[in-house]
């Protein structure tokens, strides 16, 4: 039986939501992103999410540096009109800005006076649930801008007008499954992994062809039966076992591999998914023509901390003992700075070390990298476990930084964090559910016994895998970074709403000012008519907010942990150049 | 490059919206002789809950029954439910939006409106949260509240779902209860809204 109720409003409303488009702008001479130009960004453009497929978050631009910072003030600002956690930095091509925000919009701008060119607003289903209301940034590839989004499709936008030029759906939303992070392109195809590791999902990796919107190939991180890696599972686990992949990944074109992390093993207690779990908490190496893993390597097996391993490693030649190494380079959620070595059918252990304090691993074996845990530390079934790092881990998946000049990797580092989980003795597999094995309120965050500050921006220097300088912060931190030609580092991340500016080379800090809300974003930077800026937004949100929540609950008297005056949402993008 | 915005920003842009809006409202109203208008269904299965309605589990053993009072033990952690139409038999899943939570809390600790919705201390909410819409499945037994697993968002059943803390905006819609002859059903529709209010 159905009721049929006409509707003049109905049709009405629906030519209204086109007047935008009737009305939309055209950019002219738009510049079209090229492979060639992807290979090599010009210093004054930030094409991609990290600035360079290396995943370096650097700037060469030098007009901003050590010496003036100070003078670094604000030249203009947009509200994007919406809350949530902004995670996505502006992507500027030739004095054109693109940024998305949560709800999966798109604001393309005049980089250099902020004006509006055109918005992309999506109508996401109303009964869409967010478990991270978020969104980590736009790809450009030729004349369109891509976007994955929350409702798990994939989007190409004229980047002159603003238009959808294809939408195409991945996905039932309904299924767990949801997108946050930025598309990879390479060589016409546009790479995305799946959100929904806490949902009951077995994660993939998708390549989209960049005119038509295609599917060409389809690649699981979990194997399933039969295939290179399902022995490390048991049973039926593996239909279920997570496996995210959240964070734009890092390319290296001599090699032709795509570098994505992978998260955690689903449900959180490693009982539950006995085995190593491949590729869970891993990296794999993608050939982007066809899907196939080519190698990996594993951080840890049989995750048990939800410690996802979501952030690609950099790729960075390092001199190490008379040397050069085509390293891949990793802070990793389990607390431990990862040196690898990439080739092309094996990925090498070099060394690691831990960069906050960690209590999980006995040791690592130097051939092989694999850890020893500490067996009371390893969250089981029906068990009240603590261990450090948290569940957030050393690093979550704000972005590090490498600077070619200094030579120096920055971690943005959460240390002297601590967490306990009370797992269940079963979980009840509910499509769409929640599938974490822990109730909510049995986790716990806390800061380790006797810890005077809980984050830092440390600075490492690889050949020696030694830290050279950290700056202390009283509370906690979910910034991403951006350094440059300067001699900067760029850091918001803090719950005193402060974008900072750093000495690449002391750690000194040199600048800062105060936005609307907490940042949680990275900062970029770029060039227009010969002036540098840098650029950011300011909204806070998801992992941040509840961290926040999280360290109030367990007791932290920081300054800006009360339950009272919260850290208020609504993002605004910041634009800032030197005064005259 | 051409950086005007006829889009977004500036009075002149609004105007020419207005304009455009006008016409577009004037062809509507043109093309309603024409039966060139949209039509809107509602399927059962996305129907609201409303008076009369029973409740079978979304999950567990018993997915699909029908709930009874006895299914609900007291100060037990809340169930999740769709409401079914008792005459044609159709299940109402076709919205997360149907969704419902019901539990079973002492009437002697219920706010006198809370008890008003109540059925002998059995009480329905929305389960869908105010922030995120994320199904409201959590629970602590001590303070006997329900909580929003994805961010956190604490809610008091006993209090009419008014927000303790954490992000949500606003309470959980009540769906008001009544006991027939020992059939649990609904006494009404959903009093406030449900879910989010994006802000897009």
């Amino acid at each position: 039986m159905k009721i049929k109720i006409i509707s003049v409003w109905a049709f009405a409303i629906f030519v209204i939501g086109l007047l935008p488009l009737l009305v939309a702008a055209q950019i002219q001479n738009y510049t079209p992103v090229t492979d060639q130009r992807l290979l090599n960004p010009e210093p004054e453009n930030w094409l991609m999410t990290r600035g360079n497929y290396s995943g370096w978050g650097y700037s060469p631009l030098d007009k901003i540096n050590t010496n003036n910072v100070k003078k670094l003030v604000p030249v203009w600002t947009l509200s994007t009109g919406v809350i949530e956690g902004h995670e996505s930095p502006p992507i500027v091509n030739n004095g054109v800005m693109f940024v998305s925000t949560p709800q999966n919009q798109v604001i393309a701008l005049d980089a250099k006076t902020g004006d509006v060119l055109w918005i992309y607003r999506r109508q996401l289903p109303e009964d869409l649930f967010q478990l991270h209301p978020t969104n980590r940034g736009v790809a450009l590839y030729e004349d369109k801008v891509y976007m994955a989004t929350v409702d798990t499709h994939v989007v190409a936008l004229d980047a002159k007008t603003g238009k959808v030029v294809w939408d195409k759906a991945i996905e039932d939303y309904h299924s767990g499954y949801y997108f946050t992070i930025a598309p990879l392109i390479v060589k016409g195809k546009v790479m995305v992994g799946t959100s929904g590791g806490e949902l009951a999902i077995r994660g993939y990796i998708t390549a989209l062809d960049a005119k038509t919107g295609d599917i060409l190939w389809k690649t699981y991180t979990i194997p399933g039966p039969g295939e290179p890696g399902s022995e490390t599972w048991t049973g039926e686990a593996w239909k279920n076992g997570g496996g995210s992949v959240w964070i734009q990944g890092t390319y290296d074109p001599e090699l032709n591999l795509a570098y994505f992390g992978v998260g955690n093993a689903a449900p959180w207690a490693g009982d539950f998914h006995p085995g190593d779990n491949l590729y869970t908490t891993s990296v794999v190496a993608i050939e982007p023509e066809t899907g196939k893993i080519k190698t990996h390597f594993q951080y840890h097996w049989n995750d048990s901390w939800d410690w996802d391993e979501i952030t690609p490693p950099l790729l960075i030649d390092v001199e190490r003992e008379g040397k050069t190494i085509k390293a891949l380079v990793h802070p990793g959620r389990n607390g431990y700075l990862w040196l690898l070595e990439r080739g092309k059918d094996k990925i090498s252990f070099v060394t690691a070390k831990p960069f906050v304090k960690q209590d999980v691993f006995k040791s690592i074996d130097p051939k092989t990298g694999r850890p020893e845990y500490v067996a009371e530390r390893k969250p089981g079934r029906g068990k009240l476990i603590a261990f450090c790092p948290s569940l957030w881990g050393g690093k979550d998946w704000q972005a590090e930084a490498y600077n070619p000049k200094t030579k120096l990797l920055y971690i943005p580092a959460n240390d002297n964090h601590c967490g306990s989980l009370k797992s269940k003795e079963k979980e009840e597999l509910k499509p769409g559910q929640l599938y974490l094995g822990v109730e909510v309120k049995d986790i716990k965050t806390f800061p380790a016994e006797g810890a005077k500050t809980i984050a830092d921006l440390q600075a490492w220097d690889l050949s020696k895998m030694e830290k050279v300088w950290s700056y202390k912060y009283e509370g906690h931190t979910f910034g991403p970074l951006l350094t440059t030609g300067g001699g900067l580092v760029f850091q918001g991340g803090t719950n005193d709403r402060y974008l900072r500016a750093f000495d690449a080379k002391t750690g000194k800090e040199l600048w800062k000012f105060r936005t609307n809300s907490g940042i949680m974003a990275p900062p970029v930077s770029y060039m227009v008519d010969g002036v540098q800026y840098i650029a950011v937004q300011s909204g806070w949100g998801v992992d941040a907010e509840r961290m926040q929540g999280a360290l109030i609950d367990a007791g932290y008297k920081g300054k800006y942990y009360s339950k009272d005056i919260p850290i208020l949402q609504g993002g605004v993008i910041w634009v800032f150049a030197l005064s005259e | 490059m051409n950086n005007k915005c006829e889009t977004c920003a500036g009075h002149d842009q609004l105007l020419e919206r207005r304009t455009l809006l006008k016409a577009a409202l004037g062809m509507v109203v043109g093309l309603q002789a024409l039966d060139f208008v949209a039509a809107q269904e509602i399927d059962p299965k996305t129907a609201p809950p409303k008076e009369d309605d029973q409740f079978v589990f979304i999950f567990g053993e018993k997915k699909g029954e029908i709930i009874t009072p006895e299914d609900l033990p007291l100060n037990a952690p809340q169930v999740l439910a769709y409401p079914m139409d008792p005459k044609t038999r159709i299940v109402k899943d076709g919205s997360r939006f149907n969704r419902i939570l019901l539990i079973h809390l002492d009437p002697a600790e219920l706010s006198e409106e809370t008890r008003t919705h109540s059925a002998d201390g059995i009480l329905a909410y929305s389960a869908i949260c105010t922030h995120q819409a994320c199904d409201v499945a959590g629970w602590e037994d001590v303070k006997k509240i329900f909580i929003c697993p994805c961010h956190e968002s604490l809610y008091d059943p006993k209090d009419g779902a008014k927000v303790i803390s954490g992000p949500a905006p606003r309470k959980l819609a009540a769906l008001p209860l009544k006991v027939v002859d020992g059939v649990l059903m609904a006494a009404g529709g959903f009093l406030g809204s449900v879910g989010p209010k994006r802000s897009l």
